[in-house]
């Protein structure tokens, strides 16, 4: 039955109160899970803190596993769900020019709208620049838009480039996030830099 | 007395219920750089009206008299606020403060955090979705979008932090 949006009808103030209380939940377990700060996320980076990569990882897994047993047994339909589009060049340069904003700013969008919401004048100017880099974004889209719009493949999922079941992929990529929480693990020893840790 | 983070995995946990929530409910993941880009239309439609119609980029927004602000992501980052703003009260670390390494500056720290988040959010309009939007979210439904976005961010974040490792460490 679900996606809810396409077996009810959602009025619009419905569907905007939906995303209101979504992104309540989004920024709460941000903001609980320490992305509300700046030298806790880029510890990822250097190796002193890994929440990044337990918590991102967990969350995916969580979700992917838990709508694949909902679309097993009938209720949700995950044909109806938004499976984002393939654009390869500009996934991996915008993905690059991402990871530059990400060790200079020390967020990412989500984390530094949660971080800004506690107050951290760091994460505000962080989303000051954000609307900038939107606005730019927009003004530039004539120039880049030949970039943005080439090596189109479509929705397509991993699992079909490797010819495997979503279950299958699925047992792979856990098995990979244990080997890679217990990396982190060792990381937090080997890299352990407590004059920061303390401090967060 | 400040709180102590949640355990990483059980709020990996809390953080996948509540984007399984959000595609059982509304049929899409979370989002993050999508609701600044609507907010930014928003504030550049109001204030010049003629340039977002003549602009193809604006103005595919405003067609059949839709208006940006009345979103999902919109209000989904409006809700992103006020649940850090929550999450800040209950775990009493609600203050203003700049977050910076002592051997840096105030003005070094404002002036990278600015770039950082114009950088960010650039590339996120490039690759269709941020850390939330295409990472995360693309990960749960093993869009091979959200893969390539993740190892791209992460992977080139490894590589520029060596540059930038004065302002952290």
């Amino acid at each position: 039955m679900g996606p809810l949006t396409s077996a009810f009808a959602f009025s619009e103030w419905l569907n905007l109160l939906t995303a209101f209380m979504i992104g309540i939940g989004f920024g709460f377990a941000l903001e609980q899970a320490g992305f509300s700060s700046s030298r806790k996320l880029v510890g990822m980076f250097y190796g002193y803190d890994t929440t990044v990569l337990k918590v991102f990882f967990t969350a995916a897994i969580f979700a992917l596993v838990g709508s694949q047993i909902l679309n097993y047994i009938g209720l949700l339909n995950l044909n109806q769900v938004y499976v984002n589009e393939f654009y390869v060049y500009a996934s991996i340069i915008g993905g690059v020019i991402m990871g530059g904003g990400f060790i200079m700013g020390g967020y990412c969008p989500g984390t530094g709208l949660c971080a800004m919401s506690i107050g951290k004048v760091d994460a505000a100017v962080f989303i000051a620049g954000g609307l900038a880099g939107a606005f730019l974004f927009a003004e530039t889209f004539p120039m880049i838009q030949g970039i943005a719009d080439s090596g189109y493949r479509g929705a397509v999922r991993i699992n079909e480039i490797f010819g495997i079941s979503p279950g299958l992929f699925s047992f792979l990529l856990i098995t990979a996030a244990i080997v890679m929480f217990w990396l982190a693990e060792k990381a937090e020893v080997r890299f352990a830099r407590p004059e920061i840790t303390n401090e967060l | 007395m400040k709180k102590k983070y949640m355990n990483p995995y059980l709020a990996g946990i809390l953080l996948g219920t509540v984007l399984l929530l959000s595609m059982y409910i509304s049929g899409r993941g979370l989002g993050a750089s999508g609701g600044i880009k609507y907010c930014v239309v928003a504030i550049t439609g109001a204030i010049d009206r003629s340039h977002t119609e003549d602009s193809p980029y604006y103005s595919k927004y405003f067609e059949n008299g839709e208006k940006p602000f009345r979103n999902w992501l919109s209000f989904e980052i409006f809700g992103v606020i006020a649940g850090g703003f929550i999450s800040g009260v209950v775990s009493k670390r609600n203050r203003f403060r700049i977050e910076k390494s002592p051997r840096i500056t105030n003005t070094k720290r404002l002036f990278y955090a600015f770039t950082g988040g114009l950088l960010f959010v650039y590339g996120a309009q490039l690759a269709r979705g941020c850390t939330s939007g295409a990472a995360l979210s693309g990960m749960a439904v093993l869009s091979v979008a959200g893969f390539v976005t993740m190892i791209a961010i992460f992977g080139s974040a490894y590589i520029f932090a060596w540059f930038f490792r004065k302002n952290w460490i």
